[in-house]
């Protein structure tokens, strides 16, 4: 479970021996932890030199707003002089851009402050979708932000990272799910999270203490005795929701632990029951009072290539990873307690982005829970709710810690940051999805894989 | 009118007052249950002592009730089998688990009712008024059990421990025999017969003529409907796994007529009548733990927990073994009769009847005394016969003999048990259903208990359809 390499390329003799023969040298990266700055030093705001360049503005005025942050965040325009570096994070205001020309600047503005990034710094690129509906420059130079944040996420080192926040036309900066996402991929939090891209596609979502985002809320996590679902409901409870953790009755010891570490409530069920979905409404509902969010986090593999693929390996996997979902979705959706700006999330996988061999039925249905989010989200947006899902890449988990030890090495080390995640960076996705302030991004699969180089 | 014949006519007069004083009394509910899988002796939990288990079993119910950190009443548990050093076990294990230490507990034993005993304490003090919630159960394990050291060895120890000069010390140690090192090993013998509890039974199956087809075919229906209550998932929230033991270890589902058949007897091999007992039909030792948490209906309304069923009465009883003409564990045969008449009750009025299976042929022996006319009148100081059980009622969901029996830990899991049959009967016919829970112990002492549906109370979401989050 333990990655022992990021500790020994990180000091000492390890880190020359490394440094000489050119060894990757993965960081331990930025998390978050009660209290610490949001960033890891001031931040830099930077627009496009076309249009009013008033949306930088305003995203500068947004950062500086009490309700954005600690009160001691410093933004800066600018980067006259150079007493304020490193850089905590820079942001790139692209949202005006009309034509690929106009990414020269800002491009450029940004090279020059990347060397003067922080450890575990950001960039975060803020622009609008391109969509068939506009001019052929507009696109061009609306798409050709991501490949520069792609890129830019590749370049980085010591743990900082390059997301970009995705804005639809009709989307004012203003709208609660843009600074929510902002401050997500500005914090540690999503310390795992790298080239990846969220899109708020609605001014839907309301503002939150951050100290205490989701108070009041009354979560599930389902597969929640070990591994990530563990780590889900333990980073649901900490944001302030009251947590049911949900596990299949042979895991109830662990489950049981769970839910007393968090001051939840245990139920053992197997999710592929007929009824699950109406026994946790009425778990929740009786208990807590309401259901506010769902996070479908149990899963299962029954790993095999496809010319060796039984039916039940098959059937099992799709059952519980996809028609389970489905079905407590229906019931969900059905209810009358469900309807207060809920919330879904799904674990996808990066398997069910790339593929992965001896994972048909895996990626299957991870392929099919990403399918699933968008047109369920499209749904639940006539109760001012949203589904999305997480696609973890490569987690340290008891899943990998089985794998074959060189396969494991390279899958760690595939990624732009060059080592795998933890359980805790795929909930604090899930976490940040299930707030209040998210309910503008809707339908869509945010990646928690370092930019792993499987998985697009 | 159901027949109603108080056990001892000196306390006729006082039949009216006292149940007058019961009703007066307000309710105590069963809110759920928790109970670890129950495992075979020397099986998985052999490394586990009652503290362990004990403490398992509350974390499971507390976390399935989201009690962390809550102050409860009271917790009475017990166990037959005790260490000297457990002597504070339940308070021990309140403070090990993730209740508030600020939860009193004591300790209590009544043999094989050690756990049924305790529910009837927490209920009767939440009757009262004394407490608002509690946790009543128990825990015993054979795998751990306390040996003792000999006679001779001890008062060596002791004199040594009190010796002031080596000299002394070593004197007390030289009396030592070498016979006295062998440790005295744990004995379920009754102190008074020096007969175990499977040879006592054997006289009394002897003496009923109980047949050994009929205690297998108990036997097979504990497998069959445990296993099939397990695949239903009724032990969903009854039970939370422990050391990876996820079901009940000597749960035999494939078991059949014929392989209990084929089993050597075990008890009563010495009598002139056939020996019928085996370890096929006979309980067998077992180690776990299970609690039940009782509170009035307000402190369950307050913390939004279910409320499956009320503890209506109960009944203890004694016979003379010894030097009667009754067999060891018949004592129900006369705690049931007398808990009935209170209540007003016949063997009909019961939907279900939860007879623990010390044996197999313990509840048939038991059986077959209620359907006696001769034994009900001259023993039981009934009219005539108490009647007989509709087996189609008895033990639905499988009992001791396929479940196992960690002696303290069964009331728990019955009335558990029990409590959430009546609440989903109940649901299903809108009338109140009700149980018997029969529980025999050594000693000649036997406890029955009333559990009853709470009317008008389901665990729906309709039930909070007002939309307050509280």
């Amino acid at each position: 479970m333990s990655d022992g390499y990021i500790s020994l390329v990180n000091g000492g003799l390890g880190a020359k021996v490394a440094k000489t023969l050119g060894l990757p040298r993965p960081s331990v990266l930025r998390r978050f932890t009660e209290g610490a700055p949001l960033t890891a030093g001031p931040v830099l705001v930077l627009g496009a030199t076309t249009g009013t360049g008033e949306d930088s503005d305003i995203l500068a005025q947004l950062l500086m707003s009490t309700g954005f942050a600690a009160a001691d965040l410093e933004v800066h325009r600018t980067v006259v002089g150079t007493e304020h570096v490193p850089w905590g994070a820079v942001v790139l205001v692209l949202t005006e851009v009309t034509h690929p020309d106009d990414l020269s600047a800002p491009a450029l503005d940004l090279a020059s402050t990347l060397r003067s990034l922080a450890p575990g710094g950001r960039v975060v690129t803020v622009s609008r979708t391109a969509t068939a509906d506009d001019a052929p420059a507009v696109a061009a130079a609306r798409q050709g932000v991501e490949g520069l944040l792609r890129s830019v996420a590749k370049e980085l080192r010591g743990g900082a990272t390059a997301n970009g926040v995705v804005l639809t036309d009709d989307v004012d900066l203003a709208a609660p799910s843009v600074g929510a996402a902002l401050r997500f991929l500005l914090s540690a939090k999503s310390a795992y999270v790298d080239g990846q891209t969220l899109t708020v596609g609605s001014a839907a979502g309301s503002a939150v203490d951050w100290s205490s985002p989701l108070d009041g809320r009354v979560a599930v996590v389902t597969g929640a005795a070990r591994g990530i679902g563990a780590a889900i409901a333990e980073t649901l409870a900490r944001d302030g929701a009251r947590v049911v953790v949900v596990d299949v009755p042979a895991a109830g010891e662990s489950l049981a632990a769970v839910a007393n570490r968090i001051k939840g409530t245990a139920l053992q069920l197997d999710i592929t029951a007929p009824d699950a979905g109406e026994r946790i409404i009425e778990h929740a509902v009786s208990r807590h009072g309401s259901i506010d969010i769902v996070v479908h986090n149990a899963g299962i593999t029954r790993d095999k290539l496809l010319a060796n693929m039984t039916p039940e390996k098959w059937d099992a996997v799709l059952a519980v990873n996809l028609a389970a979902q489905l079905r407590i979705d229906d019931a969900l959706m059905r209810s009358e307690h469900f309807t207060d700006a809920p919330r879904i999330v799904s674990l996808a996988s990066t398997s069910g982005i790339a593929g992965n061999r001896g994972q048909t039925n895996y990626a299957t249905s991870k392929a099919g829970v990403i399918g699933m989010v968008r047109s369920t989200g499209r749904l639940m947006a006539k109760v001012d709710g949203t589904a999305n899902a997480v696609a973890p890449g490569f987690i340290e988990t008891e899943m990998t810690a089985r794998m074959p030890f060189a396969t494991r090495e390279v899958a760690r080390r595939l990624s732009s940051v060059q080592q795998g995640g933890l359980p805790i960076d795929v909930a604090e996705a899930v976490a940040f999805l299930a707030g209040p302030a998210a309910g503008g991004i809707n339908g869509t699969t945010l990646r928690v894989c370092g930019q792993n180089m499987v998985g697009a | 009118m159901p027949r109603r014949t108080p056990a001892a006519p000196g306390e006729d007069h006082s039949s009216t007052a006292q149940a007058e004083a019961r009703r007066a009394l307000r309710d105590a509910v069963i809110v759920g249950g928790n109970r670890i899988p129950f495992a075979r002796a020397g099986g998985t939990y052999a490394d586990a002592g009652n503290k362990d288990m004990l403490t398992a079993a509350l974390d499971g119910l507390v976390a399935r009730f989201g009690l962390q950190g809550e102050r409860l009443g009271e917790v009475v548990a017990g166990s037959v089998l005790k260490h000297s050093r457990d002597f504070n076990l339940t308070r021990e294990c309140v403070l090990g688990s993730a209740l508030s230490p600020t939860t009193p507990a004591y300790d209590l034993q009544q043999a094989c009712a050690t756990g049924l005993e305790a529910v009837v304490s927490v209920s009767n003090k939440i009757r009262l008024g004394q407490i608002e919630s509690g946790v009543a159960g128990g825990t015993d394990t054979i795998s751990d059990a306390p040996i003792a050291v000999s006679e001779g060895l001890r008062h060596a120890i002791l004199k040594a421990s009190q010796a002031k000069t080596l000299s002394a010390r070593l004197k007390a140690f030289a009396a030592v025999r070498p016979g006295d090192l062998a440790p005295a090993a744990p004995r379920t013998d009754e102190p008074r017969t020096g007969l175990s509890m499977g040879e006592h039974q054997a006289l009394t199956t002897a003496r009923w003529g109980i047949s050994r087809e009929d205690q297998d075919a108990v036997a097979l229906a504990s497998h069959q409907n445990l296993a099939a209550a397990y695949e239903a998932g009724f032990f969903d929230d009854l039970v939370t796994p422990f050391r990876g033991l996820a079901r009940d270890q000597n749960l035999r589902a494939d078991t059949s007529a014929e392989k209990l058949g084929s089993l050597k007897p075990a008890f009563g091999t010495s009598l002139p009548t056939p020996a019928t007992m085996t370890a096929g039909n006979s309980t067998p030792l077992t180690d776990g733990a299970s609690v039940v948490l009782l509170a009035s209906r307000d402190w369950a309304d307050e913390h939004d927990l279910p409320v499956l069923a009320r503890v209506v009465d109960a009944e203890t009883a004694a016979v003379d073994y010894v030097h009667g003409h009754d067999g060891l564990l018949m004592a129900p045969a006369h705690a049931v009769p007398r808990l009935l008449a209170r209540a007003g009750l016949s063997l009909d009025d019961l939907d279900f009847v939860e007879i623990h299976e010390a044996f197999a042929s313990t509840v048939l022996t038991t059986l077959a005394a209620w359907e006696d006319d001769e034994y009900c009148r001259t023993e039981l100081g009934l009219d005539g016969a108490l009647g007989s059980v509709d087996r189609s009622r008895l033990n639905v969901v499988g009992s001791s003999l396929a479940a196992g029996h960690p002696f303290a830990a069964t009331g728990g899991r019955i009335v558990a048990t029990a409590a959430k049959l009546v609440a989903a009967r109940a649901a299903e016919t809108g009338q109140v259903s009700r149980a018997l829970v029969s529980v025999c112990a050594a000693g000649g002492l036997g406890v029955a208990a009333l559990i009853e549906s709470v009317p008008g109370d389901t665990t729906t979401t309709d039930a909070t359809a007002d939309g307050g989050r509280r």
